[in-house]
């Protein structure tokens, strides 16, 4: 059994389910996201293992013990907050200190967890500091030390890092990650951003309506996604209209090219299907092991320094696709013909 | 030619104001004729009734201001986050005091805890010192907990709250070491207005016939001519001293330094 077990959990508010049938199992130390848009159900689902909602069915079990009829201050799972949360009355010390006191952790022990806990996060001189003296990045740092004092079993981060501008957010998301794995805590992580999700998880679900659509390592979700939804919200993506010329050796007809994609297809011959790809998986011009080459209009330039992004009309569809910018070779030039190239492997079968 | 009406403006709202003060003032001081001295101030200060009568007043706004605390800021902290939908109606009731005459809140009391009813409350002067202090508290409610509604609003309240909640503690705590301190301004306030509102209350002390300095200030201002003047003067330097401190208290809590 998982160390934090989520099965069958249901939430409705009102009328409106917000959370169905949402089943997860969480191993010690993992670092799992809940991706998804606004409204999908994953910070309800967050809530409800936090105990500040109650599920209306399913059970949330940790380290094997039920803990959906637990108060939220029972529960021992610390939680870090979109808006910081710090308490302005207190000073950064005495902040990261709140939970140990109410723990009855002794005054010489709760000082040298609030040293320990400043300088894990890296800031050790700030203890004296009131919340509304230090930045936004450092609040939040300050939060995350507040919530690891009191050694919880779980730790809960709801979209920290979006009230934060872009270069804290890279930054902190890496000194998060860093030490999740140096305290080996069990945590979930809420956002919206499927950069940040990619980037720190060791597994992503991906929620909608609700629902789990798909839950897997980054690398899988990106690549291999198993619905639409999952496709399109993850990354950008290039579709195509295409045809079933057999299923079994998984022949597709597209573009008026036809080409195998190495793996049987479910749909009978004929079936129309939409095939997917990644920009970085379509090549401008030809290239070794990128069997499938489509003739194509370039439609759009955008330089945006190491990388331009190319747009470009083939096979009655606009595709989106990446190349590094080279000193040597200008982008092509909007209106100009060309060829696309890919490879059949990268080709990606949209389910519902 | 705009600020030029504007400063008139000022002007006459000044004089409004202070003209009468003065007056007040200066009359409190010509009790010894033909000449100004603190004569009337010496006779209301050295006066034991004076003493008794101000001392018990503010005994009984102490009290009241403990009360009305421990009653509005959970029942506010509580509507706010909890039941929101119910401060329209919460609202409405803290506003009655208001428009219901404390004559009449006091005739009700008398009526219902006169010493033949089932809770007899007048029949003592504890207990009635207690009705008393319920009230005040009545009479203080507007102001009490639209200033702790105020300061609630310029915290955000479920977070602070949850982000407690998930470090272990339970609603007393919440309430005494996140809550109180940080609406502790608007709190003093209320408990300012408070303070002002008991020292003058005459009409429920009267009719309870509880020795308080309203219903004093009430029995000088009817037999003396001076002494009434220098009370005047001696409530409004108490009323100001509380408008200051109101003012030095936030502005030397630390954490209310910068706007949050």
């Amino acid at each position: 059994m998982a160390f934090l077990d989520i099965s069958h959990l249901e939430k409705s508010f009102g009328l409106l389910r917000v959370v169905k049938d949402f089943s997860l199992g969480i191993d010690k130390g993992e670092f799992i996201s809940l991706l998804g848009p606004s409204g999908c159900g994953k910070t309800t689902v967050l809530r409800m293992v936090a105990g500040f909602e109650s599920p209306d069915q399913g059970a949330i079990t940790v380290d094997g013990a039920n803990i959906v009829g637990l108060k939220p201050n029972q529960r021992k799972i610390g939680m870090v907050f979109q808006a910081y949360a710090l308490f302005p009355n207190l000073t950064v010390a005495q902040n990261v200190a709140f939970g140990l006191s109410i723990a009855g952790v002794g005054r010489a022990e709760a000082a040298e967890r609030v040293a320990e806990m400043l300088a894990l996060i890296g800031l050790p001189d700030k203890g004296p500091s009131y919340p509304f003296q230090l930045s936004g990045g450092q609040q939040q740092r300050v939060a995350l030390a507040r919530a690891l004092a009191v050694r919880p079993k779980v730790l809960l981060l709801d979209e920290p890092l979006s009230a934060l501008d872009a270069k804290i957010r890279v930054s902190l998301r890496t000194e998060i990650r860093e030490i999740q794995q140096r305290l080996g805590i069990t945590t979930i992580f809420v956002t919206h951003d499927q950069e940040e999700a990619l980037s720190i998880s060791d597994r992503i679900v991906v929620m909608n309506g609700g629902i789990a659509e798909q839950v897997g390592a980054p690398f899988e979700i990106y690549n291999r996604p198993n619905t639409r939804f999952v496709a399109n919200f993850v990354g950008t993506l290039n579709t195509l209209a295409g045809v079933v010329v057999d299923p079994a050796a998984g022949m597709v007809e597209a573009g008026g090219r036809q080409f195998a994609l190495g793996r049987a297809l479910d749909g009978a011959r004929g079936a129309a299907l939409t095939l997917a790809l990644r920009p970085e998986a379509v090549h401008l011009g030809r290239a070794p092991g990128r069997e499938v080459v489509l003739p194509a209009t370039i439609t759009d330039v955008h330089f945006l320094g190491s990388v331009i992004r190319l747009r470009a009309e083939a096979a009655g569809a606009s595709l989106s696709l990446d190349t590094f910018n080279r000193a040597d070779t200008p982008p092509p030039a909007v209106g100009a013909t060309a060829e696309v190239s890919f490879s059949a492997a990268d080709v990606i079968v949209l389910g519902d | 030619m705009t600020r030029l009406w504007s400063y008139g403006a000022l002007a006459i709202g000044i004089l409004y104001f202070l003209l009468p003060l003065y007056g007040m003032s200066e009359f409190s001081l010509r009790m010894i004729r033909g000449e100004y001295s603190l004569q009337a101030y010496y006779v209301v200060l050295g006066d034991a009734r004076f003493q008794a009568t101000f001392g018990y007043s503010v005994l009984m706004a102490l009290v009241t201001i403990v009360f009305g605390v421990l009653l509005v800021v959970p029942t506010a902290f509580w509507v706010r986050l909890k039941l929101p939908g119910l401060r329209p109606y919460i609202e409405f009731i803290t506003l009655l005091p208001l428009v219901i005459p404390s004559i009449v809140i006091v005739f009700g009391y008398i009526r219902l805890y006169n010493t033949s009813s089932w809770l007899p409350l007048t029949g003592t002067a504890m207990g009635t010192n207690i009705l008393l202090m319920f009230g005040y508290a009545t009479l203080a409610l507007p102001y009490m907990y639209r200033a702790v509604d105020t300061g609630l609003r310029t915290i955000d309240v479920a977070t602070l709250t949850e982000a407690a909640q998930s470090l272990g503690a339970g609603w007393s705590v919440i309430l005494a070491r996140i809550i109180l301190p940080n609406v502790l301004g608007a709190v003093l306030s209320g408990a300012f207005l408070t303070f002002a509102i008991v020292i003058g209350e005459f009409t429920m002390a009267a009719l309870l016939d509880r020795p308080a300095f309203g219903p004093y200030m009430q029995l000088l201002g009817a037999n003396r001519a001076y002494e009434p003047a220098a009370l005047a003067v001696i409530a409004f330097a108490i009323t100001w001293a509380c408008m200051g401190l109101i003012q030095l208290v936030t502005r030397f809590s630390k954490h209310n330094r910068v706007a949050r």
